[in-house]
């Protein structure tokens, strides 16, 4: 296994000064077989999916079940506590009157889905995520301002440390660097 | 994206960014606000005011939770006056943040990219401002968690019939989704943040909030679906508070209250205003920090246009709202519009027709919405005028209600001023907190402005 050869890296990443290189770059990549890589920008670029080979996400389906979850348990928040544990009698309204539920559900079904919006993201993209290896490359701060890097990782299964970089050098990066795990 | 993005930034006359900018220099100039450049002498100036009058704040509330309620001028018939008015204003000073965030993004305005930062904090300030209101109005606040439904020893839960439970749980979802937007907004930037930090401490905190973001694509994929859904759930939020904010009064049956006209004609409203505190706010914010080439004047104008065109909507709530009083027949609705106009507050009805429908036809000039001091001028006029709609809505229609043995007037005590001058206060401070410690300009979202950010697909080897 690539992994057992290159115990201490992570992979190798070439650092590219526009956006269209990365772009190309991961094409070229793609194409020549890798798959176990990541492409990093300073703001999103939707080409990079395409380039990646990235799939769906699931996020939506998440945010609907959230917002699901939320209408329901807001509606039931109410009818349960307004009609079965404690039935008020309000100006001669039934005790289940949907209609005045109306808003209430809706905020929870709002805030179900916001939440679930937020927190599948985050858990997604695995975040929170206090270490991982690519912030051992000091030039990678400059992937939040305007530098663009794509990393090709070692357990990649076409991963090889001379040939990898050998090719990397072929896309024209400013410069290819070593990631140590 | 790429179409609209294209028209906005080739229009000749009015860039959204001034040319020659990079993504270095974008990132630079925003994050150096922050990390690197002297907080200027006038920030500390302006904290130290703000923060002494969120002083005399946090005096007048503690008095109100020792005395009660009673040192407000509110009374019968008047119950509800200046802290429902400053609630409902402040509440609709926020509907601008989210407006320019979720609904403009979602119409693809590249314009509302270098405002949406600031606007959502201004949002979320003014939310914790209209909070304290009802808060204190309950007149025991510690008891203001017998609003949520919990299970309690009493075996008594919240009226769900209620709109003002409906409006606890506006407001705070409110609260919670635009908190969650703004975030969300801000760990890129965060991360930028992280990494140009110069101090460790810096670097700690920030690090610690981005949260360990790398701005991979497999990060910005679920990230720009997440906050596009929040734009969109955001949306159908913000009508849905103002209408609920609404509904505490259109449910009542008070003349001047009970009338189906008020949940579009507050929503118009409270985006009216909003678009006015955004201005007054960042006419002399983007003068301070010389942040001209993000805020050009194509933003002013815009924001003069939305302006203009809610004050159009609001003045014609007006007008309905005076045509049904006459129409209805109805003798209480009647007295109560005549009443309004001409009784003892004549002049706030007065004041707010010249405030929000006189003033504002000035925008129709070119010449006024390019001139910045005027526009600055009359968004703190509207500013006053929305404060003296709540006014008029709430006390003119109290006072003066169906049994003239009932009728009252009221008047407010120094504790009303020093509450709601308090909360302009401690509204003020929060946001220069937000100035001094994070980027009051989306980095992240003014990089893709640039041409440098466009990707050339048939360029592209496949």
């Amino acid at each position: 296994m690539a992994t057992v050869h290159h115990p201490h890296i992570h992979g190798l990443m070439a650092e590219f000064v526009d956006a269209n290189a990365l772009v190309a770059a991961t094409y070229r990549a793609h194409a020549e077989g890798y798959r176990k890589m990541d492409a990093y920008s300073p703001f999103p670029i939707e080409d990079l999916h395409d380039a990646l080979g990235m799939h769906h996400s699931k996020l939506p389906l998440i945010v609907l079940i959230g917002g699901a979850l939320g209408c329901l348990g807001g509606y039931l928040l109410q009818f349960g506590t307004n009609a079965v544990l404690y039935p008020i009698n309000v100006a001669g309204k039934p005790f289940n009157a949907w209609p005045m539920f109306i808003p209430v559900t809706f905020e929870c079904t709002i805030l179900g889905a916001s939440l679930a919006a937020v927190l599948g993201m985050l858990a997604l993209n695995g975040l929170p995520m206090p270490y991982h290896p690519v912030f051992n490359v000091p030039r990678f701060a400059l992937a939040s301002r305007n530098r663009f890097f794509l990393c090709i990782e070692a357990r990649d299964p076409k991963f090889d440390l001379s040939k990898t970089r050998g090719f990397l050098e072929t896309l024209g990066p400013r410069e290819v660097t070593t990631v140590g795990d | 994206m790429a179409h609209s993005l294209r028209s906005v930034t080739e229009a000749p006359d009015a860039p959204v960014v001034a040319p020659g900018h990079t993504f270095a220099s974008i990132t630079d100039k925003i994050a150096s606000v922050v990390l690197t450049r002297r907080t200027p002498l006038g920030w500390y100036a302006t904290f130290m005011l703000t923060l002494g009058v969120s002083g005399m704040l946090a005096a007048a509330l503690t008095y109100l939770v020792v005395k009660g309620i009673g040192i407000w001028g509110n009374n019968q018939p008047v119950g509800w006056a200046f802290d429902i008015t400053n609630f409902v204003w402040w509440i609709g000073i926020g509907h601008a943040g989210t407006l320019i965030s979720a609904i403009l993004l979602l119409f693809k305005q590249a314009w509302r990219t270098s405002i949406n930062r600031f606007a959502e904090a201004m949002t979320l300030s003014a939310v914790i401002c209209a909070g304290i209101f009802p808060l204190m109005h309950t007149g025991r606040p510690w008891l203001a968690y017998w609003l949520v439904p919990y299970p309690n020893t009493m075996s008594m839960w919240p009226n769900f019939k209620s709109p003002l439970v409906w409006d606890v749980f506006a407001v705070t979802t409110y609260l919670s989704v635009s908190a969650l937007f703004w975030f969300v907004g801000l760990i890129p930037d965060l991360a930028t943040f992280r990494d140009r930090a110069q101090s460790r401490v810096g670097r700690v905190i920030y690090g610690a909030l981005a949260m360990g973001w790398r701005g991979s694509a497999h990060h910005w994929q679920q990230y720009e679906i997440a906050y596009l859904l929040l734009a969109g759930l955001a949306t159908p939020l913000v009508v849905s508070v103002h209408t609920v904010v609404s509904f505490d009064f259109a449910v009542g049956i008070i003349p001047g209250w009970h009338t189906t006209l008020f949940p579009p004609y507050f929503v118009a409203g409270a985006i009216y205003s909003g678009f006015a505190m955004v201005l007054s706010l960042l006419i002399p914010i983007r003068a301070a920090y010389g942040m001209q080439d993000f805020i050009t004047m194509r933003h002013l104008q815009n924001m003069a246009k939305v302006m203009l065109a809610t004050g159009l909507i609001v003045g014609y709530g007006y007008t309905v709202e005076a045509f049904m009083a006459w129409y209805s027949g109805n003798k209480y609705e009647t007295f109560m519009m005549w009443n309004r106009m001409t009784g003892p507050y004549w002049w706030s009805y007065a004041a707010l027709i010249t405030c929000n429908v006189v003033t504002p036809q000035l925008l129709w000039f070119k010449k006024v919405r390019t001139n910045v001091p005027v526009l600055f001028v009359i968004s703190i006029v509207v500013n006053i005028g929305m404060w003296l709609e709540r006014f008029v809505i709430v006390v003119t229609s109290l006072h003066r209600d169906f049994l003239p043995s009932s009728w009252g007037r009221f008047s407010p005590t120094v504790w009303d001023f020093a509450t709601y001058f308090g909360t302009i206060g401690l509204f003020l401070m929060l946001l220069m907190l937000f100035l001094r410690f994070l980027p009051m300009i989306s980095i992240f979202e003014m990089r893709t402005l640039l041409p440098a950010a466009r990707i050339d697909e048939e360029a592209l080897e496949h």
